[in-house]
Formats: C-alpha cells, sequence, structure tokens
C-alpha cells in the first residue's frame, strides 16, 4: 500500500508529461505536413550550389 | 530546419515586416523536390526563408514586399517545378482533422491509465485499494469523458434540438448515463465502475471519426494542389505602355491583357489588336480551335493557341461567363445533398432498437422484482455493450483504406459519401473533349514516322524552344520516341510565326503552315522539301479497354459531347457508344434528370466547364486532373495520369468498399448480438465490456484493411 502512494501518482505524472507534450507539439504545428516531415530527413544538407 | 543556412541568417538579421507567398506546386512529391524548391529561392535577392509542405504542395515564401510572384514562379520554374500563387479561394478549408486530435489523445491517456487500474481491481484488489482505484479512475475519467465527448455531445444536441437523431445521441446516452451510474457506485463504495469501457469507447469512436476526417482533409489537399486552369492573373499594357503583372481578382473592365500563346485568358474580353486561333474546349467542349479577330469576344478560361494579342477586358471575377455555369452548378447538386451516408442509416435503425432493449431490460427486471439500483445497473450494462463501437469504425476504416489504395493509383476520392455513391452506379455519361479524350493537340503519328532522323532532332531542338501548346506536345511525343536534340544557334521565337534558328550552317524553322486543314505545324530544313506535322486530338489511352470494363461491370456508357455532331460522330463510331452531341450544360443536366427519373444511378466523367452543372447533379462524378477548375471541384472524384482505366477502377474499388463495410455491419451487429442476451441476463461487467469492445473493433478493422489492394 505505501507503495503504491508513490508508484500511482508517478505513473499518472509520466503519463501526463506525454499529454502536455503531445499538445504542446500539436499547438506548435508539427502534425501540419506529416509527409515532409518524412521525407524531409532525406534530404542533403550539403549545398554544392554557390550560394 | 533544412532551410538552407544563409536565409535563416538573414531572416534574423532583418527588421522590416515581411510579406509572405504561398505557391502551389503540384509536381513536388519527394526529399529531393522539397530540397530543390527550397533551394530555388536561395538565390533570389529579398527572399528570406522558404519552408515547404509536402502535404499540402505548397511552399510558403518570406520575402520583401518589393519582390512580386512572377519573380517567385519564374525562380522555381528554373528550377523545373511548375507553380501557382495560392489564390485566397484556394487557401486550405479549415483541417477537419485538427479539432479531433486533441479529444484522440485526452482519451487514449486516460483511457490507458483507467484500464491499468481496473486491471487490478480485476486481478482481485480489494477493500480499500479498490475503492481508492475507483476514485482515482473517476477523477481522471470524468474530465476526460467530458473533454473527449465532446465532439458527441455537440453532435447530439444540435440533432436533438432539431428533433432527428444520429449516431451520436445512442452514443451521448450511453457515454452519460454509464459514467454517471459510475459515479454513483463510486460514491457508495460499489461492486463496478464503468469508466474504463466508456472511455475505451469514446477513444474507438474517436479513431474512426479521426480516419474520416483524415481522409477528407488528404484528397482535398490533392485536388487543391493541382494547378488552377484559369489564368490567375494577366499581363496588364498601362497607358503609358509599360507591362504589368496585375492578379485576376483586380482585373477592371477596361484594362488591356496582353495574352502570350500558350496562356489562359484570365478574365472575358473583346479582342483589341491582334489575331490567334483559341481553344474553348474548356468552356463549351468544341474541339476545334476558334479563330477571333480584333472586335470578337473571349472568355476567360479559354487557351490562346497561336499569336499573342491584346484583349480589352469587358468582364472579370464574379462577371464572367462562367457566373451563369456556377449558378447552373449550385442548383444542381440537390441528389447528393439529399444523400444519406450509409453509416447513418444504420443508426436510424440501430439507434431505436438499442434504446428499446435497454428500456425493455430495466422494465423486465423491475417486474421481475429487482431493486431500481439493481435493475439499473444492467439495462446500462445492456446499454454499453451495444454501443456502436466497432459500428463506429465499420464505415470510415474500410474507405480510409480503400482511398488510399485509390490514392496510390492515382485516383483522388473527396469523401467517403463518394465511394458509397459510386458503388451504386449503373449508368455512366462521358464527355468528349478532354474526357474520352485527351483534350489537347498530339502530333500525328504518321507524320512523325516520315520524319527522318536528323529532320526528327532538328524539329525537337526548335520545339523546345518555345511555349506554344503544339510545340510543348511536339517536342514530348519526339523526346519519348528518344529522339535527341540537334544543336543549333540563332534561335528566335516570332510570335505568331514560329521558332526560327540555324542548324549546320542551314536555316531551319518550325512554323505556321501556309496552308492546312486543321492543326499543324510546318518543319523547315534548308532547302529540304517542307514537312508537315498534323496535329490531333486522340482517345485516350485504354479508352476501349476501360469500356469494355465497364461494360462487364454492367455499367452502360454513352457519350454526352458539346462538341459538333461531326466531331462525336467520329469518336462515337471509335468506340461503339452511342453520343449525343452539341448539348449544352443545360442539355447535360436535363439527360442526367431523365436517366434518374427512370431509376437510374448515374456517373458523369467530364472536365470542362460546361460539364460542371452534369458533375455536380449526376449520383457520382469523376473528372481527369487536367480538368477545368470547376470541373475538379464538381467531381467526387479526380483521376490523374491519362489512363481511362481508372473510372473501371473506380468503380470496383468502391463496390468492394461497400461489400466490406457491409461485411464489418454484419460482424459488429452479429458480436453485439452474442453479447446482447449476456448483458440482459445480468452477466455483463466491466471486463466482459471492455473486452468484447476491444475484439470486435480489432475483427472490423482486421477486415477493412483486406481492401488494401483495392484498386489494382
Amino acid at each position: 500500500m505505501n507503495g503504491l502512494v508513490v508508484l500511482i501518482p508517478v505513473a499518472l505524472g509520466l503519463g501526463l508529461l506525454g499529454l502536455v507534450t503531445f499538445f504542446w507539439a500539436l499547438k506548435r504545428g508539427q502534425f501540419e505536413d506529416l509527409d515532409g516531415a518524412a521525407a524531409r530527413i532525406l534530404i542533403d544538407e550539403e549545398d554544392d550550389r554557390p550560394a | 530546419m533544412n532551410a538552407p543556412a544563409p536565409l535563416t541568417e538573414a531572416l534574423r538579421a532583418s527588421a522590416a515586416p515581411l510579406d509572405s507567398t504561398v505557391l502551389v506546386v503540384p509536381g513536388m512529391h519527394c526529399a529531393g523536390c522539397m530540397a530543390k524548391v527550397e533551394r530555388a529561392f536561395g538565390g533570389l535577392p529579398g527572399v528570406h526563408a522558404a519552408r515547404v509542405n509536402l502535404t499540402a504542395r505548397q511552399v510558403r515564401v518570406e520575402h520583401d514586399p518589393a519582390v512580386r510572384e512572377p519573380a517567385l514562379v519564374a525562380a522555381l520554374a528554373e528550377a523545373g517545378f511548375a507553380s501557382q500563387p495560392r489564390g485566397e479561394e484556394l487557401a486550405p478549408p479549415p483541417s477537419a482533422v485538427k479539432p479531433l486530435l486533441a479529444p484522440l489523445a485526452v482519451a487514449g491517456f486516460a483511457c490507458m491509465n483507467v484500464m491499468l487500474l481496473s486491471v487490478s481491481i480485476w486481478s482481485g484488489a480489494d477493500g480499500s485499494t479498490k475503492h481508492l482505484f475507483h476514485w482515482l479512475s473517476a477523477m481522471i475519467g470524468v474530465p476526460a469523458i467530458v473533454y473527449a465527448g465532446m465532439p458527441f455531445f455537440t453532435s447530439a444536441w444540435a440533432a436533438l434540438r432539431h428533433w432527428r437523431t444520429n449516431m451520436d445521441v445512442p452514443i451521448s446516452i450511453g457515454v452519460v448515463t454509464a459514467t454517471g451510474l459510475s459515479l454513483y457506485e463510486t460514491a457508495m463504495g460499489g461492486q463496478h465502475a464503468w469508466f474504463d469501457g466508456t472511455l475505451m469507447l469514446l477513444l474507438f469512436l474517436l479513431a474512426g471519426r479521426v480516419l474520416d476526417a483524415m481522409m477528407r482533409d488528404r484528397a482535398r489537399a490533392g485536388v487543391d494542389a493541382l494547378l488552377r486552369q484559369a489564368a490567375p492573373g494577366a499581363m496588364v499594357v498601362g497607358r503609358t505602355g509599360a507591362i504589368e503583372w496585375v492578379a485576376a481578382r483586380d482585373l477592371v473592365p477596361g484594362m488591356v491583357m496582353r495574352v502570350a500563346a500558350g496562356e489562359r485568358l484570365a478574365a472575358d474580353g473583346t479582342i483589341a489588336t491582334g489575331q490567334s486561333k483559341f481553344d474553348q474546349s474548356l468552356l463549351t467542349g468544341e474541339s476545334a480551335p476558334v479563330m477571333m479577330r480584333p472586335g470578337d469576344p473571349v472568355h476567360a478560361g479559354t487557351l490562346n493557341l497561336d499569336a499573342p494579342v491584346d484583349v480589352t477586358v469587358t468582364a472579370a471575377g464574379a462577371d464572367t461567363s462562367l457566373a451563369e455555369i456556377a449558378r447552373l452548378m449550385e442548383s444542381a447538386g440537390q441528389v447528393r445533398s439529399r444523400y444519406v451516408r450509409i453509416a447513418d442509416r444504420a443508426s436510424r435503425l440501430y439507434a431505436p432498437a438499442v434504446h428499446t432493449l435497454a428500456a425493455v431490460t430495466l422494465s423486465g427486471w423491475l417486474i421481475a422484482g429487482l431493486g431500481l439500483h439493481q435493475s439499473l445497473v444492467i439495462a446500462i450494462a445492456v446499454l454499453i455493450i451495444t454501443c456502436p463501437c466497432a459500428l463506429g469504425l465499420a464505415v470510415p476504416v474500410a474507405q480510409v483504406v480503400a482511398s488510399g489504395a485509390l490514392m496510390r493509383a492515382g485516383i483522388m476520392v473527396k469523401d467517403g459519401a463518394a465511394l458509397e455513391r459510386l458503388a451504386s452506379i449503373d449508368r455512366a455519361l462521358l464527355d468528349k473533349t478532354g474526357t474520352l479524350t485527351l483534350g489537347r493537340p498530339l502530333p500525328d503519328p504518321a507524320s512523325l514516322a516520315a520524319l527522318g532522323a536528323e529532320e526528327a532532332a532538328v524539329a525537337l531542338a526548335l520545339a523546345s524552344h518555345s511555349r506554344h501548346p503544339l510545340s510543348r506536345a511536339l517536342a514530348e511525343a519526339l523526346g519519348a520516341a528518344g529522339y535527341e536534340a540537334a544543336v543549333l544557334t540563332d534561335v528566335t521565337e516570332e510570335p505568331g510565326r514560329g521558332v526560327l534558328a540555324t542548324w549546320q550552317g542551314q536555316a531551319v524553322a518550325l512554323r505556321r503552315p501556309d496552308s492546312a486543314s486543321g492543326i499543324a505545324t510546318a518543319l523547315v530544313i534548308g532547302d529540304r522539301p517542307v514537312r508537315l506535322i498534323a496535329f490531333a486530338d486522340r482517345l485516350r489511352p485504354d479508352a476501349e479497354q476501360a469500356l469494355a470494363e465497364l461494360k462487364a461491370l454492367g455499367i452502360e456508357a454513352t457519350i454526352l459531347s458539346g462538341d459538333n455532331a461531326g466531331a462525336v460522330a467520329e469518336v462515337s463510331r471509335a468506340t461503339g457508344l452511342t453520343a449525343q452531341a452539341g448539348a449544352s450544360p443545360v442539355d447535360k443536366q436535363a439527360a442526367i434528370a431523365r436517366l434518374q427519373a427512370a431509376g437510374h444511378k448515374v456517373l458523369m466523367a467530364g472536365d470542362g466547364l460546361n460539364d460542371g452543372p452534369a458533375l455536380a447533379a449526376a449520383n457520382a462524378s469523376i473528372a481527369p486532373g487536367s480538368a477545368s477548375d470547376a470541373g475538379r471541384q464538381a467531381a467526387d472524384l479526380v483521376f490523374l495520369g491519362d489512363s481511362l482505366l481508372a473510372l473501371p477502377r473506380g468503380v470496383r474499388a468502391a463496390r468492394r468498399t461497400m461489400a466490406v463495410v457491409k461485411q464489418n455491419f454484419v460482424l459488429a451487429i452479429g458480436y453485439n448480438a452474442l453479447a446482447v442476451p449476456l448483458a440482459m441476463a445480468g452477466y455483463v461487467t466491466p471486463l466482459i465490456a471492455a473486452i468484447a469492445m476491444s475484439t470486435s473493433s480489432l475483427i472490423v478493422i482486421a477486415n477493412s484493411l483486406r481492401l488494401y489492394g483495392a484498386a489494382r
């Protein structure tokens, strides 16, 4: 029973943390362009063109 | 993140207010394209940042106010991407998914946590622990249910206020009563609380809604991304002779537009100077180009084929001749707005049945002598076990999987209802120009075959220097045939005449023929004999196979065209279909109304503005990606590419989808039918409800996934 007093708030807190992070990401527009986010990782950073 | 570094620095350094322009870039589909598009703006002075949105096929450019749209479009064109500024009317409609994501996340979070607590109760937690866990569940569950259930509560309330019912009414009643009873049980220290089941129900239902909305958003983004056919602006000749680019919405009567060959008109007008042939097929269905001379009226959306002309604007924007067609289209959509989606039809039968069952259970147990509290618990168990959890997923999951399959096959579906309507089609009407045919002049294979290898190389080189539609078609055909362009010097394009150049010391030209019947271009090389290359609009590839497949599907097809009888008869002979020629937009709409009155479900396939009302009036409609704006907007499905096989493919996929949807209903209702007697007898505990709900949902999802290859 004593363990529960610690573990339950910890479990809820971690869950809430995930939920808050999701809301933050949603607000920051990170779900606006899912296809682009998937493709962006393949872009070569080096720019061989003269800037 | 991947924006070129100098741009981001420049952005930070500048304090001046920036303009931002959104360009639609339909040709962008991979990481390489994204990088190219974003870097295309790198060297452009005055541009501070560019960020691609691949889902919407758009790029947002932050730039100094001095930088104008044509400069941005030109920079992209240099990088090899056609683009167009996004007009206000093209701004993306508010996303249907976004407002549902937060409730879905909350339901998911709460469901998992409450389920964890419930599992410990089911595995034997007792006494004060159980009591504590119930209270914890209530503290997480009640706010989460209120928040995540909002989309259902508002929709159910809206329906009830108008004395109607929809799928959300039984859901809301079930959720509210289950939550209320669970709270009561928790407060009283009772045996069962139903927070876990209620939250799981909301989670599954929200998942279904999100899938449904996602499909609509995706398809709409795809359709919006296709190029608009009506030019969004025009080069206007000022009083001083200076030429300036003016957006279509800023054009006013009296302005003089300079329209180059290969451009579409942005407004109605009369020709002031110059003469040229105009392709009006999008507007009237008429395939033969029409010669227009000074004083002749020309219409927005028509394509200038030949020579640059100056056009005095007589009407712009909402006043154009398109307004009449737009009005017809608005009034034509009645059949579709009257269509009731299958999920709503199912819920009309389902909701009363469920409520009757719950009421019967309650009164039955009361009569049998059980207390009010006990009887209520059992009745609510019935409500929860019958709540249309799998039913909520039955339709959207199947339609999302099918429309994903269709999208991979190049067919974009606007919404799920379109698939439902398409499945019931038994009659098809096909427009001729642009639908059965490609709608653009293509070089005649015979005259191409007559060219020698050297001649073809010179023709390809000349054609590649011009934006004229005939030149572009020629360059494409010769390029596809494997020819390589010859090396030319001194290339000049004379508007209205053709392309002139020097090749190995000889004067060569691709020019307007001196005399020709129909559309043609003349290839002149030194003093060799002049080669005449004829052009004609041709049937789409696979047209015959597509029509045969439609027939095999039990769909009778006929041609319904605005073109003259001669041109229609030719296509009619080639395809073996009966045809109605010279049909005005009103005639087309009437033809559809006649068939509908005779009990047919009509599919309209068309591309032109003149097809708009018919596309809106038909039970289902499909348009090629090359169609006019109005055509694409009115159509339920838009197919990319040249193949007409998209028609039978779409119909087959729609029919398979409906078959799977019906299976899903049978599975979901069958599962409920097994569980309901248990619930009515009072044997259902929250544990059984949770297992029953998730199993039936998983079965429905698994069955829907069979549609993955439906578009093959």
